[in-house]
């Protein structure tokens, strides 16, 4: 089975889905995501969903899910990148994703992630990738 | 059956992903709008998944069609042999689900095509039957 890599970018876990997933793919991705932003203590997840030509309920729910359980975990996510297509035939479904923050692209999910990170919460110490967290294009 | 017509099995998540790739191919070439090759798309996992998670397993036959005034379009038969569906109000409320899903699979996918057409019964099996039309 294949899996979805999972990168640490500075206080950020970034996953660009670049498959069509299988069903278990995806349940495998939303553990593995739970894993990481524990192991890391992140602020933040990425989830690039550009490569998607189709959203279905599954992947809308495994979503909405890793949106859920990493609020738990302290951690927000946002989704970016969804085709215009996507969204309308998401609508239509009857899935508009409550509680999922979106945005364009991964720039403006890194500075949505940024602009809401609370402002009393101290730097790690030694995460010396804090500085890298805004990619070069 | 038209000779054009492709036929696949639905047992595994794999097969799911087929049959979305199956449909993409067929709603290109019978040259769908992007919108309406992904409302086609859409539809179509959402049923292969419940023929195999509902049905037990079933099949998936597409076939590029014409309407009576020479439309192009794209028919797609989901069959299986599992246990029907006993009450169709309920199974088409938004949100109802016998399993752990988002019920959001029938109805939805009724309002992603053009022509939906359903025929189950209770120990016999369920085939739905969509027609998505170019615009
Ligand atoms: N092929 C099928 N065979 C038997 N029951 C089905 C089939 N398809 C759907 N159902 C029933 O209809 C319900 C609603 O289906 P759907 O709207 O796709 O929601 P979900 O897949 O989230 O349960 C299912 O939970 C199931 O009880
Ligand atoms: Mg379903």
């Amino acid at each position: 089975m294949e899996r979805v890599p999972v990168l640490k970018i500075g206080d950020i876990l970034l996953v660009s889905i670049q498959i069509d997933m299988e069903d278990q793919v995806a349940l495998q991705l939303q553990e593995d995501l739970a894993e990481r932003i524990v192991a890391t203590g992140v602020g933040g997840v990425i989830i690039d969903i550009s490569a998607l030509d189709i959203v279905d309920s599954f992947v809308g729910r495994t979503l909405a899910t890793i949106a859920s359980v990493s609020r738990v975990l302290d951690a927000e996510t946002v989704v970016v990148g969804m085709r215009p297509a996507v969204a309308i035939t998401l609508v239509e479904l009857g899935l508009s994703l409550p509680g999922i923050r979106t945005a364009l692209n991964v720039e403006l999910g890194i500075a949505l992630l940024s602009a809401n990170r609370r402002p009393e919460m101290p730097d790690i110490v030694g995460d010396e990738d804090d500085q890298a967290a805004v990619p070069t294009p | 059956m038209n000779e054009e017509s492709q036929r696949l099995p639905v047992v595994s998540d794999q097969d799911v992903v087929r049959v979305r790739q199956l449909v993409r191919t067929a709603a290109v070439a019978a040259k769908l709008s992007l919108v309406d090759q992904t409302k086609l798309v859409t539809a179509a996992s959402e049923l292969a998944r419940n023929t195999l998670v509902y049905g037990g397993g079933g099949h998936v036959e597409v076939t590029p069609t014409r309407s009576e005034r020479g439309k192009a379009g794209i028919r797609i038969v989901f069959s299986d042999e599992g246990p029907g569906i006993a009450d169709l109000d309920l199974a088409f409320t938004d949100g109802y689900t016998s399993g752990g899903g988002l019920g959001l699979g029938l109805s939805g996918a009724r309002r992603l095509v053009d022509e939906f057409d359903i025929v189950t019964a209770v120990g016999e099996g369920t085939t739905i039957t969509v027609v998505k039309w170019c615009r």
